[in-house]
């Protein structure tokens, strides 16, 4: 992984920043150059950071880089602001996760990149605790 | 635009041949096919490849395979497109020869998987997905799968064991097949206690790591003796991570190749006398299914389990084992569909053989339906 590769998707991934189209408001997460409607005009736009689960799996066979973790929850999550977003979900066993469950944006490492690599970190989320 | 038909089919029996590397495979599905349409002459060779960067650290395959057939200086390309990179092929070819570019285009597909370890074999399926938003949640394709199977329990109430049901149908065809990597039965009981892959769907409903080429020699209709029509050959598109579709229930790519398939052909699902989908994992094809129109949304699975799907139902499916026991070399897949289904229209398929078969169809999908290609092929 290329220290600019990592660099460039910080923000977004970071703060859950995609962006918002300046014609028709559709949000687009991650970015795309053109909106659907045709408009390549666009606006910063901060996701939801609370959403619900729309159904998840639990991965026990890792692609590389993501063995240590397994087995992790990996989640269809739709945010407050209808948003959707593949994430993981952490600081719950998978067998407590449920379909409907309430999530919010939590802070993470997500992978190391070879043993003298680069830590990447980003978005995972977590339950909501009441 | 002219009426392609395929004139030759070859095919490698799909394994994990340790002594055998991705050139003598492809070499032996393409002679394979011009020896079955006895034919020599080749003007343009499609090489359907989706992980040869990744698994053998090889690209530039179309004149690499070109000079393995024997014939170099052959204008040759590779075909990428995911999981579909066969069936994408076999499109590409039969716009060559439709629109009278060439006369007799060669379409093969070959996949080495077994040369590397799970975990990177992993890698380089997802690599079909957003590597920046998908891939780097850790997702597997078999988890993004299972996302989809999830949800679909929750809307309809299928139950795991009905969905489960395709991997034992699938199996139930591959036994006696001499080209098939698994021909054997696999009861649904085995099925639903073999280990979880990703959480609901388990590793017997998951097709394996396999090697293999199939390919295909195309040719003008009217130059074609016996030749088995291309009726029609679709591809389209979906938006490429689950997160971005609206019902992720519903393969976009695979209604809009089907739909416009069905058109070009004058056909409707009801005419179809055989089928092969994509059921890299269960829910795959159950979906596949349903969005090619031989089931409604949501009853796809109860269709299968209930037997519809055999060879003497309703849509004779997957009739020699499918992705899960004939065995999905990837880049070849879409292509090995070709050529069960010509075997089928010949009247060529044994054992196996649907009575009667005339008009057939293969659909070859990437990802979770991010790219999807539908052939309807003819007996003239
Ligand atoms: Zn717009």
């Amino acid at each position: 992984m290329s220290v600019p590769r990592y660099w460039r998707e910080e923000k977004p991934r970071y703060r859950l920043m995609g962006e918002e189209c300046a014609k028709c408001g559709a949000k687009y997460y991650p970015k795309t150059p053109v909106c659907a409607c045709g408009s390549t005009e666009f606006k910063p736009y901060k996701l939801a950071e609370m959403g619900k689960l729309k159904s998840w799996t639990v991965i026990r066979n890792a692609p590389v880089g993501y063995e240590r973790f397994t087995p992790y929850v990996v989640a269809l999550i739709e945010l407050d602001d209808g948003v959707q977003i593949l994430s993981q979900v952490v600081d719950v066993e998978p067998e407590a996760v449920k379909v409907g469950m309430k999530v919010e944006y939590a802070f993470r490492k997500v992978t190391e990149d070879g043993q003298a690599g680069l830590l990447q970190y980003g978005y995972k989320f977590r339950p909501v605790v009441d | 635009m002219r009426k392609v038909a395929v004139a030759g089919i070859g095919f490698t029996k799909v394994g994990e041949p340790w002594e055998r590397n991705v050139k003598e495979l492809f070499a032996e599905a393409a002679l394979g096919a011009l020896k079955d349409a006895a034919h020599t002459e080749v003007e343009h060779l499609y090489v359907a490849n989706m992980m040869g960067a990744h698994l053998q650290g090889q690209i530039g395959m179309g004149a690499m395979m070109a000079e393995a057939i024997g014939r170099p200086g052959l204008p040759a390309v590779r075909i990428e497109a995911g999981q579909a990179s066969g069936g994408v092929a076999f499109h590409e070819g039969v716009k060559a020869v439709a629109s009278g570019m060439s006369d007799w285009v060669l379409v093969g597909g070959v996949e080495k998987m077994s040369d590397l370890l799970p975990e990177a074999v992993a890698t380089a399926l997802v690599g079909a997905e957003d590597q920046e938003y998908t891939a780097y949640t850790g997702v597997t394709k078999t988890g993004l799968s299972a996302i989809l199977h999830r949800l679909y329990s929750h809307e309809y109430g299928a139950s795991p064991e009905e969905i489960g049901w395709f991997a034992a149908r699938s199996h139930d065809n591959a036994v006696g097949v001499t080209h098939a990597q698994y021909p054997f039965k696999l009861s649904i009981e085995r099925v639903m206690t073999s280990p979880m892959e990703a959480d609901p769907i388990r590793m017997m409903e998951c097709a394996a790591v396999a090697d293999g080429a199939a390919a295909v020699l195309l040719g003008p209709a009217d130059k074609v003796a016996n030749g088995i029509e291309v009726a029609a050959s679709t591809v389209a598109t979906d938006h490429l991570s689950l997160a971005a579709r609206k019902n992720p229930l519903t393969l976009i790519a695979v209604k809009k190749a089907a739909d416009k398939a069905y058109e070009i052909a004058k056909t409707k699902p009801k005419d179809i006398d055989v089928l092969e989908v994509t059921d890299d994992t269960t829910i795959d094809g159950v979906l596949s299914l349903e969005d090619l129109g031989f089931a409604e949304k949501g009853k796809g699975a109860k269709m299968v389990a209930q037997g519809h799907t055999t060879r003497t139902g309703e849509i004779p499916t997957n009739n020699f084992g499918g992705l899960k026991a004939r065995g999905n070399p990837i880049g070849a897949t879409g292509l090995y569909q070709i050529a069960e289904t010509v075997m089928q229209l010949r009247g060529e398929a044994g054992a196996n053989q649907v009575p009667d078969a005339k008009i057939g169809m293969a659909q070859s999908m990437a990802g979770v339906g991010s790219t999807c290609s539908v052939a309807i092929l003819r007996r003239v």
